[in-house]
């Protein structure tokens, strides 16, 4: 006899980290989008204000996440995004879906996403649409023991 | 290479990935528990638990920092509570560490408690194997904040912190059985604030009171403000100097016993619930007999035994049910 695994089709919840990168103190947003992917049925790791690529990219890699998710309100998202970028390449979490939300001008998001990261939620964003768009592109990786 | 191998040669992001697969409980994460099983045993395992607020992520943050400077490797796992009603779950304590994300001898953990409640998670025990068979020499257990009962941790570790802070009620709370039975060193937190020298002054004398029954380890009682980094060499000497008890007196192996047994105990259990648990998850037999036991045709004791006897082929009913 050997321990049943799992039932087939029940799929493990998606582990997202949300950061809030430089120098600007404003969380509130941060903590709404923790909220509403805790009540998606997310595991969201927070680690809150003032963080830097490397913190950002460790916590990614030690709690392996599916998702990170950059809250940013201070301007100096074209400075900051390709430093986390470069980041997460160093520690070959390449295939983490990155999303950014905050105050990022239309004219900026072509080059934001020109860095990797998939998607920009503005301010107005319905939480479902941030919600549906990380289930749908959620990486799914294979491993061997 | 596989994991496991990568593991044992250092890497953090196998490491991270086993850990994912350990805790969704699928056939990669079982498959390297078992690998890597032989390669653990050798590191201190603490446990930090106490009620939500208390400052377990903050002192464990603390901690980490006098462990360092003494050398030693740390492993966090950091336990959070799993909603009930989504399965969601805010993983916080991490924030309180964040002093270390760029020490390679440090690797922190969150785990949401998932369907479990008794202050860790399914995999919790998983987890410790890996970071030992990774070979971080102390690994911290951080249960959810907890109340009185949450005990499961003590099955799980060499050495029990019980963080508590002033303003939680009066000496009564420090006659009741429960956690305050467990616990190899007491912490009160939060010292600077007013009432502390009063939990202090109760804890004393309940360590005092059951000094007869431990008589060669006295949990020490200690006074830390963990924001200001006050007192935490004594927890952290506290802790090596449990750890040097366990070993110096024999009791280490008598400790490893229980956790054994308490990690076999999990899985039985494990594989007997999800047998049970979902309608129709089970074979014909046990969904036979649940309907019986609805009906009062069959007694749930009577059925337990029943199921456990004829385990490998449930639809065999002996014909007790008269």
């Amino acid at each position: 006899m050997s321990l049943p695994v799992a039932a087939p089709g029940s799929q493990p919840p998606i582990r997202v980290l949300v950061a809030k990168p430089g120098l600007d103190g404003h969380d509130r947003g941060a903590k709404v989008m923790v909220r509403a992917l805790r009540d998606a049925g997310f595991e969201v790791i927070y680690t809150g204000l003032f963080q830097t690529p490397e913190m950002i990219a460790t916590a990614a890699l030690q709690e392996d996440v599916d998702v990170i998710g950059l809250s940013i309100l201070s301007g100096a998202h074209l400075a900051l995004f390709p430093r986390i970028m470069e980041a997460l390449h160093e520690k070959g979490l390449d295939d983490v879906l990155v999303i950014a939300g905050g105050t990022i001008p239309e004219d900026d998001i072509d080059d934001v996403k020109q860095l990797g990261i998939a998607a920009v939620f503005g301010p107005g964003t319905p939480l479902q649409t941030a919600i549906e768009f990380i289930r749908e592109h959620a990486p799914r990786r294979s491993d061997v023991a | 290479m596989g994991l496991v191998d990568n593991v044992l040669d250092g890497s953090q992001r196998a490491l991270a990935r086993l850990a994912t697969h350990v805790e969704n409980d699928d056939g990669v994460g079982r498959e390297g528990l078992i690998r890597l099983y032989p390669h653990t045993g050798k590191a201190h395992v603490v446990g930090v638990t106490g009620p939500p607020g208390a400052g377990k992520s903050t002192l464990i943050g603390a901690l980490i920092g006098e462990l360092r400077g003494r050398g030693l490797k740390v492993g966090v796992v950091a336990v959070d509570p799993s909603s009930q009603l989504t399965g969601g779950a805010t993983l916080g304590d991490r924030i309180r560490m964040l002093e270390w994300q760029s020490d390679a001898g440090v690797f922190i953990r969150s785990m949401a408690s998932r369907a479990r409640a008794g202050g860790l998670a399914p995999a919790t025990a998983g987890m410790v194997h890996l970071l030992d068979a990774a070979g971080f020499e102390v690994i911290v257990v951080e249960t959810v904040g907890v109340g009185q009962e949450e005990i499961d941790v003590s099955r799980l570790v060499d050495t029990l912190v019980l963080v508590q802070v002033p303003g939680s009620g009066d000496g009564v709370q420090l006659l009741k059985a429960g956690l305050l039975e467990f616990a190899d060193i007491f912490v009160v937190n939060k010292a600077d604030l007013a009432g502390a020298e009063e939990l202090l002054r109760g804890l004393r004398s309940m360590v005092g009171f059951s000094a007869h029954q431990r008589p060669d380890w006295v949990p020490p009682v200690l006074r830390c403000t963990a924001t200001d980094g006050v007192g935490l060499d004594k927890l952290a000497n506290a802790i090596v100097a449990h750890g040097e008890f366990l070993r110096d007196s024999g009791r280490l192996h008598d400790r490893r016993c229980a956790i054994a047994r308490a990690e076999i105990a999990d899985y039985v259990n494990a594989v007997i619930r999800q047998r049970l648990s979902a309608p129709g998850a089970g074979s014909a037999g046990v969904e036979a007999m649940v309907e019986d036991v609805a009906r009062r045709r069959l007694a749930p004791l009577t059925a337990a035994h029943t199921l456990l006897e004829n385990w490998e082929d449930p639809g065999q009913r002996n014909d007790q049910s008269g």
